[in-house]
């Protein structure tokens, strides 16, 4: 059978598709090197914006904070979405599965202001820990989802092999099956932790008002005006999005599938 | 036995995520419903559950915020706003995703895991991002402004703003969203059987006969997959119109933020939400009714 291969229309429409993906993600990265103050024409090259970045003592806390959530929200998503990912691929569990489905099918600012309510009506105090429970719960989520794709082709025998030869329950878990599913729980924590250095409006609803978040900053920014440092901060967002996102993809390609 | 530590291990893997999404999913979806029944406190919030009024006590649970939001014009007229600026993003979306999505299912084996990449990546990264981008675009100094107000003086027109009106806000969400229509779609399209195309062409039917009459309908799954993953989070926004549109953008979204973290009216806050969720459900689920009755005509008709 012959190699279908795209028609040229289909390559034009296409392509015209990816340049609207990626044109402004690419003029954006540009003026961030802009040596002008407004985003308009190019006066030169400099690095000055991402200078500026780093001696804003307020972006570098926001930046602190965005990692220390993004670090412990990963941690814990991951020991909670592997027991999740792996009970979802052994057993029928179906409340589970619900639970786990709703920060994806849910809209966001459902999920944002209801756990706002929550906190708010148990009168826990907003401020990071209150960021860090929130972050977890949708993390868990994309962990199990992530494991159970990572089990989906497995051969559950293996499990029952180690068991056969002496192994108890835990050791058949903590020496047989984690091992074999680690790429997914790797590619599961990576995804976990770029959704919480990204996300806004979970963070902007269970925030309060003392502590702030990377995306919080650049949307205080955003408000005032257009700058060359949002540009410069979001460059940086974005390397380290695509550098994530990458090493997630490339240890379980299956996962995006 | 056996049986028995099957169930103790099913309970040790299960409970601990359960009870997690329990308490930070399920339990605030059902006090923001029993909020939706209560009275809005005097300086914001909920009043006191039970009142004392003269060695009586009072029940403060009522229908009060769902009667008001729904005599309320203003609540139906951002839902309306809300519902079309989605439903247009979607289709938006579906026209620009179809292509990207078979293009890269037509692609080469070698090439897909890159262009697919290369549509996650975007996805991944910071929404605010991606609307700040448009905001340098559309801005009133960029080139594509200046082209657009050049064109309309020349032809005798008023020049016009680009950004802060319901066109940016539209493109923005198309923008957003555009991942979530490829990757259904392609994970459909790529299942497709290219042998039924030849067939059909064999049998005489142009390429955009055979398009439309072989590869759409079998798609349709994942038209509606994408389709509901696009709209739902548009109805939501509340950032898009707040950065990029104007005082007649305002979507829904906004207003719940509003009763929120301004007017502290939870109540009506939550009453807000409810019915903008009843509403996100009903339109999905008519949406499925609808495609699974066309298919199911369709093949009834073959």
């Amino acid at each position: 059978m012959l190699e279908s291969k795209p028609s040229r229309v289909l390559l034009f429409l296409g392509a015209l598709g990816y340049l609207f993906l990626y044109i402004p993600i690419a003029i954006l990265i540009l003026y961030s090197f802009n040596e002008s103050r407004v985003n308009v024409g190019w006066v030169g090259f400099t690095l000055k914006w991402y200078k500026v970045l780093f001696t804003d003592k307020q972006l570098m806390i926001a930046a602190l904070n965005s990692l220390i959530i993004a670090v412990i929200s990963s941690v814990v998503s991951v020991i909670l979405g592997t027991l999740a990912g792996v009970a979802l691929n052994r057993y029928k569990v179906p409340f589970l599965s619900i639970l786990v489905m709703i920060p994806i099918a849910a809209p966001e600012l459902l999920v944002g202001v209801s756990l706002l309510l929550f906190f708010l009506m148990i009168n826990f105090t907003l401020g990071l820990v209150s960021i860090i429970l929130a972050h977890t719960a949708f993390c868990i989520s994309f962990v199990a989802i992530a494991v159970k794709t990572r089990m989906h082709g497995m051969d559950n025998s293996i499990i029952d092999a180690a068991r056969d030869l002496g192994a108890n329950r835990f050791q058949a878990f903590y020496l047989v099956l984690i091992p074999s599913i680690l790429p997914g729980i790797i590619a599961g924590g990576l995804m976990a932790f770029t959704l919480s250095i990204d996300d806004f409006v979970i963070t902007f609803f269970t925030a309060g008002v003392g502590s702030s978040t990377l995306p919080l900053t650049i949307y205080s920014m955003l408000k005032i005006g257009v700058t060359p440092e949002i540009n410069a901060i979001s460059t940086m967002m974005i390397i380290i999005t695509i550098i994530l996102t990458a090493i997630a993809t490339k240890i379980s390609p299956q996962l995006f599938r | 036995m056996k049986k028995l530590n099957q169930i103790a291990e099913k309970n040790l893997l299960s409970i601990p995520p359960i009870i997690y999404l329990t308490f930070l999913f399920l339990v605030p979806t059902i006090i923001m419903v029993i909020v939706s029944f209560r009275e809005p406190g005097a300086y914001g919030g909920v009043a006191p559950l039970i009142t004392h009024i003269n060695n009586k006590s009072h029940l403060n649970m009522n229908l009060e915020s769902f009667k008001f939001a729904v005599f309320n014009k203003f609540i139906w007229e951002l839902l309306f706003r809300s519902f079309c600026f989605s439903i247009l993003s979607t289709i938006i979306c579906l026209f620009i995703g179809y292509p990207i999505a078979m293009l890269i299912a037509k692609s080469p084996k070698k090439y897909r895991d890159l262009l697919l990449l290369l549509i996650i990546i975007p996805f991944w990264s910071c929404f605010l991002i991606r609307v700040y981008a448009w905001m340098i675009i559309l801005g009133p100094q960029s080139a594509i402004s200046y082209i657009v107000n050049y064109v309309l003086v020349l032809l005798g027109f008023s020049p016009v703003n680009l950004l802060y009106t319901s066109a940016a806000v539209v493109i923005c969400l198309v923008y957003i969203n555009l991942p979530f229509m490829v990757l259904p779609l392609y994970a459909n399209l790529e299942k497709h059987d290219d042998t039924l195309i030849e067939a059909s062409r064999d049998l005489g039917a142009s390429k955009f006969e055979s398009f439309w009459k072989i590869t759409i309908p079998l798609s349709l799954p994942g038209i509606l997959a994408g389709s509901a993953l696009v709209f739902i989070p548009c109805i939501g926004m509340f950032v898009v119109p707040e950065l990029v549109g104007n005082n007649c953008s305002f979507m829904i979204g906004n207003l719940i933020k509003q009763q929120f973290l301004q007017t502290m009216n939870w109540p009506l806050g939550s009453v807000t939400s409810i019915i903008m969720t009843l509403g996100v459900l009903g339109v999905t689920l008519m949406v499925a009714v609808l495609v699974s009755r066309l298919g199911g005509l369709k093949y009834a008709r073959e």
